[in-house]
């Protein structure tokens, strides 16, 4: 039995470091392309912008784990919900690395500071962005236990707002053609969505249940 | 615990051959690989622009003069101007005009000239290329998005193209049309802005002598993607200022719409001059990066064309103005 359970959890190590890896080919393409010429004319814009859109993807599709269970009843993909958070993260870190250190070269505080209150898109993306630290600091299960799980439960929904935030950022970053960031929208919409009707349906399965 | 799954295909079921996590395992991993595949192919297919290579259209070359008013900076590679490019009429990506605009047919090709003039006409495009002498103007090109080129256009100021025109007292305004197709402008298929695309300019500023109605750059015929084949070129202003593909000039006595600001007037006024000072929402517009360079250089008023042109907006608030 002991035995069993460790050959799982190797295997579930496994398919973390499987999704994490893979995670990894778009910026290694990225990088890539930077380098070999391969980024079109403003290889610095367009950088920059498909390392935005990977935070994006990536936190979206951390968020779609939950929904997964929800409706099709797979437990997997709970598995791979915290690597898939901290790719998002790590993507975030590279988005504001470009920014910071290549976009806005040579950086000066005055000048970021002013970018990012004054540009609105970037003040709600770099919002997000803060928003994601503390949820990358406490995502060892260390951190759990130390927060207690309810707390730390409660501490992670920032995700949400911190999704919400990264939508509106493209939302208000794109010129006159939202179609694309809708796309984002309209995803986040609907995973909020799953789990708004699961939790209002348990609400009401532990109402009828005479409490003991 | 047991996985109980219905197979219907494979005589041996691969939960035979592996210990059972094994397959479970497996499976995950495929599925996330296959996850993870499909996300990044759906993205690459949406901006295949970058990796595609765009061929070099067979475009005609043009007899020209050396022009006066040009800089002497270095110019951004024709590869860079044909593949970057602001031209929502064939999609919003700045790779999309370069793929798509091939569908666009320059020829036949009219400009209709009406409005408050003497001589209201439908000049065929060919009429037109010589009822001018053709220059080269090598000019900044500063768009709001903060990035900027330099390109050599050939055509011939629009000041000669007016006075041939015979504007009476009351023309204080020009008003440009793009064409409206959507058939070969697949952009126009989809609201974007209110096509078509409408631009404006004061009397003044269509007289002067920078402005440009280019019909070629490097030497040749103006790629489909630039506008071909007859566009503005009104250097000390944001670039979609300088109208594309023109198939209409209204001479008027009010100022007329303009397409991006209908679409957004706290965004983008009427006069659009470059100007360092006063901030777009979404672009700080005192750096630029000049494509090809790495680190952004600070951006001139009036796009370095000051001299030529300030004297046009002597006494007026140009953050008002905007
Ligand atoms: C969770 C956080 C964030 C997400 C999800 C995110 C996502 C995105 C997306 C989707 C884009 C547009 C991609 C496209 O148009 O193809 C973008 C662009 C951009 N982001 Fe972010 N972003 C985040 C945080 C930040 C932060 C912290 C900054 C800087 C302080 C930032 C600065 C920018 C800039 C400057 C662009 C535009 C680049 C350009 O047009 O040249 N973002 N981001």
């Amino acid at each position: 039995m002991a035995a069993a359970e460790k050959e799982a959890g190797g295997k579930s190590r496994l398919l973390k470091r499987g999704v994490g890896l893979l995670a990894m080919i778009p910026a290694g393409v990225i990088v890539f392309r930077f380098f070999t010429d391969g980024l079109g004319a403003n290889p610095i814009a367009t950088a920059l912008n498909q390392l935005g859109l990977w935070t994006l993807i990536l936190l979206l599709a951390s968020l779609t784990c939950t929904p997964l269970k929800i409706v099709l009843g797979w437990k997997w993909p709970l598995k791979v919900r915290k690597m898939l958070g901290l790719c998002a993260f790590f993507y975030v870190c590279l988005h504001f690395a470009v920014y910071i250190g290549v976009d806005q070269f040579p950086p000066t505080v005055d000048e970021i500071y002013k970018d990012i209150l004054k540009r609105k898109f970037i003040t709600v993306g770099f919002f997000a962005f803060l928003l994601l630290i503390p949820l990358a600091i406490t995502s060892s299960s260390k951190m759990v236990k130390r927060l207690g799980f309810t707390r730390w439960k409660r501490l992670h929904r920032l995700v949400y707002v911190a999704a919400a935030a990264g939508v509106v950022h493209f939302i208000w970053r794109v010129k006159a053609d939202l179609f694309e960031p809708l796309i984002y929208a309209g995803v986040l919409a609907l995973l909020l969505a799953i789990r708004l009707v699961a939790h209002l349906r348990d609400r009401r399965a532990g109402v009828a249940k005479p409490v003991s | 615990m047991r996985h109980r799954r219905t197979s219907i295909g494979p005589t041996i079921p691969s939960r035979e051959i592996s210990p059972e996590p094994s397959y479970v395992a497996r499976r995950q991993v495929m599925t996330g690989a296959a996850v993870f595949a499909a996300a990044g192919a759906v993205e690459l297919g949406a901006r295949r622009a970058f990796s595609a290579t765009v061929p070099a259209p067979d475009l005609a070359a043009l007899t020209y003069r050396k022009g006066p008013l040009g800089t002497d900076e270095a110019q951004t590679p024709l590869k860079d101007v044909t593949s970057y490019n602001n031209f929502y009429e064939f999609g919003t990506d700045k790779g999309d005009p370069g793929q798509t605009a091939h569908t666009l047919k320059v020829r036949p090709w009219t400009v209709t000239c009406e409005g408050e003039i003497g001589k209201p006409q439908v000049l065929d495009i060919d009429t037109l290329l010589k009822l001018f002498p053709l220059e080269e103007r090598v000019y900044r090109l500063r768009c709001v998005e903060a990035w900027s080129m330099v390109i050599p256009w050939v055509g011939f100021p629009l000041a000669s193209l007016i006075k041939k025109l015979e504007p009476t007292s009351k023309a204080k305004f020009l008003a440009f049309t793009t064409l409206h197709a959507p058939d070969q402008m697949p952009g126009q298929r989809r609201p974007v802005l209110d096509w078509p695309y409408v631009e404006g300019l004061r009397m003044d500023e269509g007289l002067h002598p920078l402005t440009l109605l280019a019909v070629g750059l490097y030497g040749k015929s103006l790629p489909n993607q630039c506008g071909a084949p007859l566009r503005l070129v009104v250097p000390w202003k944001y670039g979609y200022k300088s109208i594309k593909s023109i198939v209409k000039l209204r001479f008027v006595e009010k100022q007329p719409p303009t397409s991006w600001n209908l679409s957004a007037p706290n965004e983008y006024g009427f006069y659009s001059n470059v100007n360092p000072d006063v901030d777009h929402p979404r672009w700080s517009q005192a750096r630029e990066r000049r494509i090809g360079e790495f680190i952004r250089r600070k951006t001139l008023p009036f796009n370095g064309y000051a001299d030529q042109v300030a004297s046009l907006y002597a006494g007026m608030d140009l953050r008002a103005n905007y």
